[in-house]
């Protein structure tokens, strides 16, 4: 056991090296490198297809890889299957669970799975479903669900929690209550790896992330970090309605690092808000020409995705 | 106790099963009301009254002495309709040189019988007599009727179907909602998984098997003649032998599509070959080895050999050999080819 002695800092619930995954005709996962901290909420981020699933369920022991490592709070499933099984909370991307049992009944099933951990009824109020606890599976929305398949992963107490696509197919509010809650998981010490595609999910729940795209892993850090990557900070977006403008005078305006125009609109990438907004307002001034629209935004990791890939994660 | 996982699993099976009320339906009320209807169809009746025509008054007035015969009294014509339709079994028309011709078809029982009752009293009307007289002692005997046959036939059928269909659609629903994959996903054993089937099933079978059994013996008054123990116990093997069938059916498939394709595939032979509703004895002797190795002629044959001969153990010896081996070759099958997604 080097890694007591090598690696003092933080310890690693999560080690996964060189994880190699091929199905019939694709590379579903390409030798990625993974290390989940204690205590952290890891962010596996990529469109769908990049193999972000296929990862998870290798880590999960439900998927045997070809090749690579897996190592799960200093366990392995090779040997220790049993031990692995209580200690980790799974949810998988799209369970229907079964239809005509109620939220009650469907964790004291689950519940009975485990050793050890909280009641049926204490992960029914850490969910909020206390209103639906006697309602069957079959009455419940989308979020609800979502919310049920959430406790059934945290009636064993887990020290690792996986969440496949938590919020796929959500509406937003549903969305929002989900993020509360792993969030509520966050701040009482819970170590959690996610995949999504959304990139707001990842920048508001991940402490760190590592963008994948076709099996390999692209870009690993920070939210902050990998946007700090890119090199630039703010977009700021505007329009001069039908009156033309001489952008070789935007484009002299201090920090604007690029300037694009799409659909009518113009895109500045800008390093410093502050500077950038007043300068085009006085050259805008200068040249006579009236602003009718003007947005700003800060760089996000949907930048980063794009920055690396010429793609949008959204894309199909 | 309550937090065992066994029991959860099998009160999982429990609630899903209640909770279905066609479910409930198909494997309790249909068999009873299928058992009613047959047993009324083809309750015992004294030996039928027959109907036949007489073209001329003089040969309905002879026939009329016979009490099993309804005579009626047609024109040529019209009785000839008649019997070609069905109406009547036989007609009775006077001959040319005096003799009586019977039209009626050969191959109908009915008309071969009439036309002995017919020729009978056409004989007695005109003279003959007989040299020695019979008289008639009626025996009815419970168990010796379709009613008798049928009872341990629907039981059979019930067990298969309801562990066929039970654990073929549960298990194939489980997996295409990947909730089997999640089940696997927990500490559970997972021989406890399969293991709630078999309870769930057991605990069915005291219903399947005693539902039909009491509908017959309190109304149809059918026999139980042989070992109540016997016959608890190839009920028991029975259920276990076709959940072991109906999990190798379900152990791959995905869809209940392919499910339902299967289970009817291998039902539905057996439905009829294997007694059921009429003797497995009706298809030629080059089969029968065939079918007696199937596991729905074991079941079936043993318990009519125990309701109705009153057989024990060692009579359906045979028959719980064939079933003790379809449940250790589909079990272990099962078990090697089982998915879990």
């Amino acid at each position: 056991m080097p890694g007591l002695i090598s690696e003092p800092q933080t310890k690693a619930a999560l080690r996964v090296r060189n994880l190699r995954k091929a199905y019939k005709d694709v590379v579903a996962v390409d030798g990625i490198d993974l290390e989940v901290r204690s205590g952290e909420c890891f962010g596996l981020l990529g469109p769908n297809g990049a193999g972000k699933t296929t990862a998870i369920e290798i880590c999960e022991g439900l998927t045997e890889p070809d090749s690579g490592d897996v190592e799960l709070l200093g366990l392995r499933w090779k040997s220790d299957v049993g031990a692995l099984r209580q200690k980790l909370g799974i949810q998988l991307q799209e369970t229907q669970l079964a239809e005509k049992i109620t939220v009650l009944e469907t964790l004291q099933l689950f519940r009975s799975f485990f050793r050890q951990g909280p009641g049926a009824d204490a992960a029914i109020g850490v969910v909020q479903l206390a209103e639906k606890r006697n309602a069957r599976v079959a009455a419940l929305s989308g979020g609800q669900k979502q919310r049920l398949a959430l406790a059934c992963a945290l009636v064993g107490d887990p020290d690792l929690l996986f969440l496949d696509e938590p919020t796929t197919g959500l509406d937003p509010q549903a969305r929002r209550q989900l993020w509360e809650l792993i969030e509520e998981f966050k701040s009482a010490g819970r170590t959690i790896l996610l995949t999504t595609h959304y990139m707001d999910e990842a920048e508001r729940l991940c402490d760190r992330v590592a963008i994948m795209d076709h099996g390999k892993i692209i870009a690993q850090g920070t939210p902050r970090e990998l946007i700090a990557s890119i090199g630039v900070e703010h977009v700021v977006e505007f329009s001069t309605g039908s009156v033309a403008l001489d952008l070789a005078g935007v484009r002299g305006m201090p920090g604007v690092r690029d300037v694009r125009s799409e659909n009518g609109a113009v895109l500045l990438q800008v390093t410093e808000l502050h500077q950038a907004v007043p300068a085009l307002l006085e050259e805008l001034g200068r040249q006579g020409v009236p602003l009718t629209e003007l947005r700003t935004h800060s760089a996000t990791l949907e930048d980063v995705f794009v920055h690396l890939t010429g793609r949008h994660l959204r894309d199909e | 106790m309550s937090n065992h996982p066994l029991f959860q699993l099998t009160l999982l099976r429990i609630r899903e099963f209640i909770r279905e009320p066609e479910a409930l339906f198909w494997s309790m009320i249909f068999p009873i009301a299928l058992a009613a209807g047959l047993g009324i169809a083809f309750r015992n009746q004294p030996a039928a009254v027959l109907k036949i025509a007489a073209v001329t008054p003089r040969l309905a007035e002879a026939l009329r002495q016979e009490k099993l015969l309804d005579v009626t009294q047609l024109p040529p014509q019209l009785a000839e309709q008649f019997v070609r339709t069905g109406k009547v079994a036989l007609v009775a028309e006077p001959a040319a040189d005096g003799s009586v011709v019977y039209r009626y078809d050969d191959t109908n029982p009915e008309g071969r019988q009439a036309r002995m009752l017919a020729d009978q009293a056409i004989q007695r009307a005109s003279g003959r007599q007989d040299p020695v007289t019979g008289s008639d002692r009626i025996m009815r005997e419970p168990g010796s009727r379709y009613i008798d046959f049928l009872i341990p036939g629907l039981i059979g059928m019930g067990i298969m179907g309801n562990s066929i269909w039970g654990l073929g659609f549960a298990i194939v629903d489980a997996r295409r909602k990947k909730l089997l994959k999640r089940i696997v996903a927990t500490p559970m054993p997972k021989h406890y998984y399969l293991l709630s089937f078999l309870l769930w099933r057991l605990l069915l079978l005291v219903a399947e098997v005693g539902v039909p059994l009491a509908f017959g013996v309190l109304v149809f008054g059918v026999p139980m003649r042989g070992s109540g123990v016997a016959l608890i116990v190839m009920s028991i093997l029975g259920g276990l032998t076709f959940s072991a069938l109906g999990l190798l059916i379900a152990s791959r498939v995905r869809t209940i599509e392919a499910v339902s394709g299967l289970a009817n595939l291998i039902m539905v032979p057996m439905w009829v070959v294997s007694g059921v509703f009429f003797s497995s004895q009706r298809f030629p002797d080059v089969v029968q080895p065939l079918i007696q190795a199937l596991p729905l002629t074991a079941v079936i044959d043993s318990l009519r050999a125990n309701m109705l001969q009153g057989a024990g153990f060692a009579q359906v010896a045979p028959q719980a050999g064939v079933l003790a081996a379809w449940l250790v070759v589909c079990f272990g099958l099962a078990l090697r080819l089982f998915r879990w997604r």
